[in-house]
């Protein structure tokens, strides 16, 4: 008989890094897994729909790579990237307003490789990273590996809130601890769908100047505006003070997997270094790839098509919203991928996640964008990926599920006040959950 | 010419992803003895699928719904398809908890005092009455939990009467009946049972011990979370009067081929009925698969025996 006594299945349990603590199986993530099946409407992930994109145009953009770079493509490359990509980049980044050097630009695996980068070159454990809340949920699984303290400064509908920025610096530095950088997606936010005002930005970059405080700008959506473009990047605004993150995963197509740092020369170098000790070279073959596109499809035009495509579904999703749930509040995103949905306040989001999987709709609850629990009475509702259609009958199940639950509530509120419900596990994203 | 097994894996139960690793376990063990193993998500094309690709075996390696309520096994007798794994009626009997209960408590099997809520029983009579009732009724820590699941989804401890509403508002999100039990403070096992054709035989009895103190979802799946000892370190007695509650629980339920137990041995040595899962799972942190290595069982030949059992009826 072989010996299986007082095992804990995994001999290497007690030597992971401290910074694994909490990466541990989660029931919500669990629960991700029947969104993938079609009878789910999934208004969780934020995949691009890159069905929007011509086959034609990267068919052709991978024949010119390898017929006339394949060596070059199949190779290793610079650890800065392809130069001339990092051109073309300049002129992706000029819609934007940022006028930069080539050579402050480097090209990484998706801006979601740029933002563990910059995170490893400037945190060590206990030091303090201000997050606009709600953040990126897997910005704050990044901070989160580094030992990062997230400190979350509020927004509002016009982005973060220069007054709480201000309270909220004043009072850890008064703790005597480090703040080391500001995040926030100021065009268009995931998970709010909000967008920072041309003064909020100029404030904002204001008291982090006097305050010494580095900000990183990240910009998935800047470019994927309905009606009426964004302000210009804060980028443009300030150059010494802000590491810019860009990428042609919503512009183009994820699976390519390129995006890119724009950063102040010092940083520029040690992030080509941290780059190189962490994959070498970005993919030669992607970054020809998308170079090739960039060079001879209307890249330009077809932004305008990915407009056109998510404008219609925001709208599916605003209109169905009205239809269905009229007494709910919600954010009216002009641009992005995403609308953040305010339940009553009894309503759990997390809580309320298995029924809505059995109602075959899946969301996103809104605990998994903040980094002290809070958003339990929030959800982040994305129109990217599923047709017009879907949404709306998504959008007719979720409130199916919401008015179950609001019964439900009703019925044992009589009782006492009901408390939140059990601690959420450490949330670690699906991967579709961009 | 090799058997062909076809595991079906996935579904769109809660627990689906749980299903999908443990039909890849089976699939691999299989694999491992030359069986010809086939994989698959149940979808629309199901049944046309079985119908045109005749498997010898179907071993529908999915937890929760459909998979272990019996509806899909009825199916499978319809067509004709022999599968591993408990008959449709039984499957359906054991897979509700309460009815399971009540089953075994008939043959003398102890289980804890509960009392099963449909949610509109609250709404009728209203949730300030019942909950006093309740409070009333059960001293001590309660459990509470869905009519119908797996895997510890939906399921709270209540310490504290006050968490009892909130207790009751999340298993009622996972399904509409809701089971509130006693709690049985006590050594937490489970009895895995494996029948290829010679009557069943109860594996070593697991104890289970999360380092959080509950057995959640996190420490079920997550490896390093949760200590197993294999057998239980119980004395040789209570040993096997666990293993012979839980076959007499297997025998009463009519369950076939494979099930688990879970057990709650309390302080003077009683082992208590908690539920039987039908299709147990076989993922790399479960315990039926512990209960076959510490039997000295190669778990893919074991599968092999299985499929080999439920082909010869």
């Amino acid at each position: 008989m072989h010996d299986v006594s007082g095992t804990n299945l995994d001999p290497w349990y007690d030597s992971y890094a401290a910074r694994t603590a909490g990466l541990a199986a989660s029931e919500v993530r669990a629960l991700f897994a029947v969104a993938s099946r079609p009878e789910v409407v999934s208004l969780a992930g934020g995949m691009p729909y890159v069905s929007a994109l011509p086959k034609e145009l990267i068919q052709s953009s991978l024949d010119r790579v390898l017929d006339e770079f394949g060596p070059q493509a199949l190779q290793y490359g610079s650890g800065q990237g392809l130069p001339q990509l990092r051109e073309q980049i300049l002129d992706v980044m000029a819609l934007e307003g940022i006028r930069a050097s080539v050579d402050d630009v480097v090209v990484t695996t998706g801006s979601q490789h740029g933002l563990e980068l910059v995170t490893k070159l400037f945190v060590d454990p206990g030091d303090v990273v201000l997050a606009e809340a709600p953040s990126y949920v897997t910005a704050l699984v990044v901070f989160r590996s580094f030992q990062a303290d997230i400190e979350h400064v509020i927004t509002d509908e016009h982005g973060l809130v220069p007054e709480l920025l201000r309270e909220r610096i004043a009072a850890i530095k008064a703790s005597g601890r480090r703040i080391k950088f500001l995040y926030t997606i100021p065009s268009y936010g995931n998970p709010s769908g909000v967008t920072m005002s041309w003064e909020r930005r100029f404030e904002i970059l204001e008291i982090c100047r006097s305050e010494g405080i580095l900000v990183l700008e990240d910009d998935p959506y800047g470019l994927l505006w309905f009606d009426a473009p964004p302000p210009h990047a804060m980028r443009s605004i300030e150059e010494e003070g802000v590491v810019y993150l860009g990428t042609f995963s919503k512009t183009l197509a994820p699976g390519l997997r390129v995006g890119w740092v724009l950063a102040p020369h010092a940083i520029r170098e040690k992030l080509i270094l941290a780059n190189e000790a962490a994959v070498l070279s970005p993919s030669s073959f992607s970054q020809y790839v998308v170079s090739e596109y960039l060079g001879a499809a209307d890249w330009r035009g077809q932004i305008d098509t990915f407009r056109g495509v998510y404008r219609e579904r925001r709208d599916a999703m605003l209109t169905a919203l009205d239809d269905y749930l009229p007494d709910l509040s919600w954010t009216r995103p002009d641009g992005g991928f995403y609308v953040w949905l305010t339940l009553p306040e009894h309503l759990d989001s997390k809580a309320m996640l298995p029924r809505a999987v059995k109602e075959l709709v899946a969301y996103t609850p809104g605990t998994a964008f903040y980094a002290d629990g809070d958003g339990r009475h929030n959800m982040r509702l994305s129109f990217c990926y599923p047709t017009p259609e879907f949404i709306r009958e998504g959008i007719r199940r979720l409130s199916v599920v919401i008015n179950g639950e609001l019964e439900l509530l009703t019925t044992f509120a009589q009782t006492s006040p009901l408390p939140v419900a059990n601690d959420p596990a450490y949330f670690v994203p699906p991967s579709n959950l961009a | 010419m090799p058997m062909h097994v076809l595991v079906l894996a996935g579904g769109i139960s809660h627990e689906r992803d749980i299903s999908l690793r443990s039909g890849r376990r089976v699939a691999d063990g299989l694999q491992a003895h030359g069986v010809n193993v086939s994989l698959r998500d149940p979808d629309a094309s199901l049944l046309s699928h079985i119908r045109a690709a005749r498997p010898d075996v179907v071993w529908p390696a999915l937890h929760g719904a459909s998979g272990e309520d019996g509806a899909l096994r009825g199916l499978l007798d319809f067509i004709g398809v022999p599968y591993v794994g408990s008959r449709s009626d039984e499957s359906r009997l054991a897979w509700d908890k309460p009815t399971a209960k009540t089953i075994v408590s008939r043959v003398g099997v102890p289980t804890p005092v509960s009392i099963t809520l449909p949610r509109e029983a609250f709404r009728e009579l209203g949730a300030v009455g019942i909950l006093e009732e309740i409070s009333e009724e059960f001293s001590g820590p309660l459990v509470v939990k869905p009519a119908q699941g797996g895997s510890s989804q939906g399921v709270s401890i209540v310490d504290d009467r006050d968490k009892l509403p909130r207790a009751m508002v999340d298993a009622y999100t996972y399904w509409d009946v809701a089971l509130i039990e006693q709690r049985i403070v006590g050594i937490e096992i489970a009895v895995s049972i494996l029948d290829t054709g010679d009557g069943p035989v109860a594996l070593p009895p697991v104890e289970i011990v999360p380092l959080s103190g509950v057995y959640s979802y996190e420490a079920r799946y997550t490896a390093g979370e949760t200590r197993f000892y294999a057998p239980a370190r119980l004395d040789e007695a209570t040993l096997e009067r666990a293993k012979q509650v839980a076959l007499d629980a297997h025998r009463a339920l009519g369950l076939r081929h494979l099930s688990r137990v879970d057990l709650i041995v309390d302080g003077v040595g009683t082992p208590w009925f908690l539920e039987a899962n039908v299709m147990p799972g076989l993922t790399e942190t479960s315990v039926y698969p512990q209960a076959l290595e510490a039997a000295g069982y190669d778990a893919g030949l074991a599968y092999e025996a299985l499929a080999k059992a439920a082909l010869a009826g």
